[in-house]
């Protein structure tokens, strides 16, 4: 019986099974997909947000506030790519003017440091591209940008080292109540834990009702975005939103960590919590809110475009309690869940504190971690001694963001281990350049299936039935 | 009563689009549109025998494929037979370019050989 | 390290311009090539058609590589493999690496860019629908099937005429797969007549013209995709929607010269083309670096190649021999019909042939030169293509007697 079952390996899931293993080395972390990161975490607008936006009071600006805040040391002791860049709220009028000064007083209130409201001609300073129509902003100094995956898959990775185990393709059907806990059954398995902790993200109201909590509803909102090549990267350097107004929320239109630019996104209300299909309206919307928003940008520069689904709960605000003894709901963490993640897996921890759950950190807890990226950090002559010792290093495979053959063997033996060519791909980056894997597929799936010990045609692309090659030819 | 048909011929990049006209024996009496004499030829073949080069690949003992092709072209009707019979050799390995695979595939007078180097 | 001359890509272009540098005197050359042989990517375009102007004969891609993969052996000129180039600077320092030497720099005398292209990706594309495994461009298809040797789909609908899309149309075929369809935007195809008679007409593969895909289904892997018709203004007709279960998506949507190097060396781009602006030797706008092939210009032919490629290895050696002349400036126009010149601008009065490609297919036009308001070359044709790269031959004595500083190339009817 372990101490704690984290459903769900989402960037949330992966913090509070990281937050749990400072006290514990008995985390089990069950997944239903074939790797960790694959719901909302994998595709959102990857922002750390200020924290203006929320209601005042509600827990969404607490835990926004307090997150955005801790953020840059945690990325820093997971080794994950972080970066203070600002943001920008833009608006086009008067009415929005008004708008933005309220937003400005909300977020002084909910304890954010240095929000201002700035002119045209300052904005213009500071972010030359701006829309041209666009004459009034509100600025927040604090607003950064993280890759939310990066976070998640170093979260869980972490929480790995410090002893927890992740079960992924274990999706769980019934939880059922045991003395001193609970059993929590697949089709085919089943794990025991003294503690639930219900983060499976859009389906967290489904994993709520196996223990009779029908209290709240999760619906997947959808958004799609599109990501430009590198090239445009630095066609802005701030997150610039928009104003909200009776004309909608607009979309934003930021600099990624990776260097990238993300459009995006849209918001649509749906039913279905599998439906991540991109439409032409959509993304032809997001590109005309974005032009207003930023003027210049090159579209011709999108590599790709995707949706994500934001797990929108019932209540407005996140849901975060204990329905029954023992069983932590951390549900409808829609925005800014990635920015308050940190300071969710704090609460959670608080909240079982509060409930009976009694324990001391562990001595040896380590919670840092070898940012994935730790090669590319490397001088010439700190990667040279490396190479002399593991030539891989020297062998690139991904020829767009030139990644090596050693990043990507690096990639495939470290926790949480990938097992399919997205896996890999979310892990070094590799095909997600301009050409979009068309060089390095092949030899991607060369290297996991000789890591794996698979045949070659056995390789996925996402796990499932994702297959790339039917067979040999002949 | 000539019958016409149109062709275009793939004899090089140029692809000139001829105009050809048979008699009712289906004899070619002329062609039109053919910016080299080969379009002549190319233009009987194809009226009366149509003949292509097959490019495809053998399984070698090693496990690898090696590219091969007919070396010189086979009716176009047998290009499935002879896949099959490329489709079911294992070739030997160390291979070089002109190295016979295949002799007289499917009764064709073509050899199949190797298009490149194996190691 | 120090080289006279270094060649980045061992591929068609690169190994001629290797030769051709070779021929005129330079021996102190190095190649680099990024992958684990040279040939580049006439390795895996195992089909025929190659090779009848540069060789007489028809050869595959592979022997095709290997002629002048032999040159290079022949002539001992050094080659290194699996190394990658990661930055040339404006002075012409490279910086490559690879398992024996690490990272290591190389400061060159003279640089010849031959890294070639590659294809339009999906995202490119912004279809809708679902992101399923089984959508590959033609090229990764063609390296699964013919280098690896497995089968990435069985039931295929081809996106995209180009000509990449219609040999793996035919390659997908014979291997026993069921090509459906092959969708191309415009209202013309994308590839060379001859691999439209060869490569579907001969297997029954329809080509809908001024079709494209619309959706992508499927969760896993493809199940279907939705295509539809486009009116003039390229944009898809709802009604004309059609479903086509297949479990393959190919993309054959154009090739795009590889020119981040270029881009970070601070070279001047064409806008057109994607590849560097040069001169009638290939010299870009940094003296003594030359670019040639597809990373210059996308080529229907390797011949071409080649032959661009050996202006591109002479002018190297006379570069690197003190022998560059630039004794005039003459700047090579065009009209939108002809979308764009290679060269684009010419420094040295000598016989130069002169590529291009049109914007839309025209009948029974000229092709028409001209410095300032006087005609200096007029030459008629039946039929222009933008599939079609075509030349103008500039005699030395033409060149010679122009008046101005520019000459335009337009289509006339």
């Amino acid at each position: 019986m372990f101490d704690f079952a984290v459903i769900g390996a989402g960037v949330v899931g992966g913090m509070v099974a990281r937050e749990l293993t400072r006290y514990t080395d008995s985390v089990c972390i069950l997944e239903k997909g074939s790797d960790v990161a694959l719901g909302a975490t994998r595709a959102n607008s990857a922002i750390v947000h200020a924290g203006f936006d929320a209601a005042v009071g509600s827990l969404k600006a607490r835990l926004n506030v307090l997150g955005s805040k801790m953020m840059a040391e945690v990325c820093a002791d997971l080794g994950v790519k972080y970066k203070n860049n600002g943001s920008l709220v833009v608006g086009f009028n008067d009415d929005d003017e008004q708008t933005l000064k309220e937003l400005c007083e909300r977020g002084k209130i909910n304890g954010v440091d240095g929000v201002s409201v700035i002119c045209r001609d300052e904005i213009l300073s500071i972010e030359p591209n701006i829309g041209d129509k666009v004459t009034v902003a509100l600025y927040a100094p604090t607003g950064a940008i993280v890759c939310p995956y990066e976070l998640c898959m170093a979260a869980v990775g972490n929480a790995m080292d410090n002893g927890a185990i992740l079960r992924t393709k274990f999706e769980v059907k019934s939880i059922e109540k045991i003395s001193e806990g609970y059993k929590l059954s697949s089709d085919t398995d089943s794990v025991e834990a003294r503690y639930v902790i219900n983060c499976a993200g859009v389906y967290s109201d489904e994993v709520a009702k196996m223990i009779g909590d029908d209290s709240f509803t999760v619906r997947p909102r959808r958004g799609e975005y599109m990501l430009l090549d590198r090239e445009v990267g630095d066609h802005i350097s701030h997150t610039v939103f928009r104003c909200p107004s009776k004309m909608g929320k607009g979309v934003l239109v930021s600099p990624t960590v990776d260097g990238n630019l993300l459009v995006g996104p849209t918001a649509e209300d749906i039913d279905d919590k599998e439906n991540t299909a991109t439409t032409a309206e959509g993304l032809a919307k997001v590109r005309a809110l974005a032009a207003e928003q930023v003027a210049r940008i090159d579209f011709s520069k999108v590599i790709t475009s995707f949706t994500g689904l934001r797990a929108s709960g019932s209540t407005g605000d996140f849901i975060i309690g204990m329905p029954t003894d023992r069983f932590v709901n951390v549900a409808a963490i829609e925005s800014p869940g990635l920015s308050s993640a940190p300071a969710i897996a704090e609460y959670v921890v608080s909240l079982l504190r509060e409930n009976g759950y009694e324990a001391s950190p562990r001595s040896d807890f380590n919670g840092t971690r070898r940012p994935m990226h730790f090669f590319s950090d490397l001088s010439i002559e700190e990667k040279n001694e490396l190479i002399k010792v593991r030539p891989e290093y020297a062998h690139v495979i991904c020829r767009c963001e030139t990644i090596t053959e050693g990043e990507i063997l690096d990639a495939i033996r470290t926790n949480p281990r990938p097992t399919d060519v997205d896996g890999v791909k979310r892990r070094t980056r590799a095909s997600m350049g301009r050409c979009q894997g068309g060089f390095c597929t092949p030899y991607i799936i060369d290297l996991l299936a000789r890591e794996m010990g698979v045949d070659y045609t056995a390789v996925t692309k996402f796990g499932g039935k994702s297959y790339i090659n039917f067979g040999k030819t002949k | 009563m000539s019958k016409e048909r149109l062709l275009t011929c793939i004899v090089c990049p140029r692809g000139c689009q001829m105009r050809v006209l048979l008699s009712d024996e289906g004899k070619v009496e002329s062609v039109e549109g053919n910016f080299c004499k080969r379009g002549v030829t190319y233009a009987n073949d194809e009226c009366t025998n149509p003949k292509r080069t097959v490019t495809s690949t053998v399984r070698c003992k090693s496990g690898e494929v090696v590219s091969v092709k007919t070396d010189r072209t086979v009716p176009k009707g047998m290009m499935f037979e002879v896949m099959a019979e490329i489709n079911g050799t294992v070739a030997e390995d160390n291979l070089k370019i002109g190295d016979v695979i295949i002799e007289n595939v499917c009764n064709t007078g073509a050899n199949v050989v190797a298009t490149s180097n194996t190691k | 390290m120090k080289k006279d001359l270094v060649i980045i890509g061992g591929g068609p272009a690169g190994m001629a311009a290797a030769v051709a540098a070779y021929e005129a005197g330079v021996r102190d050359i190095l190649i680099l090539e990024r992958d684990n042989a040279l040939g580049g990517i006439l390795r895996q375009c195992i089909h025929n058609g190659f090779g009848l102007h540069r060789f007489g004969e028809e050869l595959t891609g592979p022997e095709y590589a290997y002629r002048y993969e032999k040159m290079v052996h022949e002539l001992g000129i050094p080659y290194m493999l699996d190394t990658m180039v990661i930055e040339v600077s404006p002075d012409k320092v490279v910086t490559a690496m690879n398992r024996e030497n690490g990272i290591f720099t190389i400061q060159a005398g003279a640089v010849i860019l031959a890294m070639g292209c590659r294809e339009r990706p999906k995202g490119a594309l912004n279809i809708a629908g679902t992101r399923p495994a089984g959508i590959f461009t033609a090229g990764t298809a063609q390296k699964f099937v013919n280098m690896k040797g497995y089968m990435p789909g069985r039931e295929v609908v081809i996106l995209g005429s180009g000509d990449i899309g219609l040999i793996m149309a035919r390659r997908m075929t014979l291997e026993g797969a069921k090509v459906k369809a092959v969708c191309e935007l415009m209202p013309y195809s994308g590839g060379l007549a001859r691999n439209i008679e060869q490569c579907l007409n001969d297997f029954n593969i329809p080509l809908r013209l001024s079709h494209t895909v619309v959706n992508i289904h499927g969760k896993d892997r493809l199940e279907g995709v939705t295509i539809a018709r486009v009116d003039e203004n390229r944009r898809p007709i709802k009604e004309s929607e059609e479903y086509i279960p297949c479990d393959t998506l190919l993309l054959s949507c154009g090739l795009i010269p590889e020119n981040e190097l270029t881009k970070g060396a601070g070279i001047k781009l064409d806008r057109v083309t994607g590849g560097a602006s040069v001169n009638g030797e290939r010299e870009t706008d940094i003296e003594g670096i030359f670019a040639c092939g597809n990373v210059l210009h996308v080529h229907d032919l390797v011949d071409y190649v080649s032959e661009e490629s050996a202006i591109a290895g002479r002018a190297a050696a006379k570069y690197i021999f003190g022998d560059s002349k630039k004794e005039i400036s003459i700047a090579l126009k065009t009209d939108g019909k002809v979308r764009y010149t290679v060269p684009q601008r010419l420094t040295e009065a000598c016989d130069t042939s002169v590529y291009f490609r049109v914007a839309d297919v025209y009948r029974d036009a000229k092709i028409v030169v001209r410095d300032g308001d006087r005609v200096i070359i007029s030459k008629k044709k039946q039929r222009l293509a933008p599939a079609e790269m075509e030349k103008v031959e500039l005699a030395k004595d033409v060149i010679e007697s122009l008046s101005g500083g520019e000459l335009t190339f337009s289509i006339e009817m």
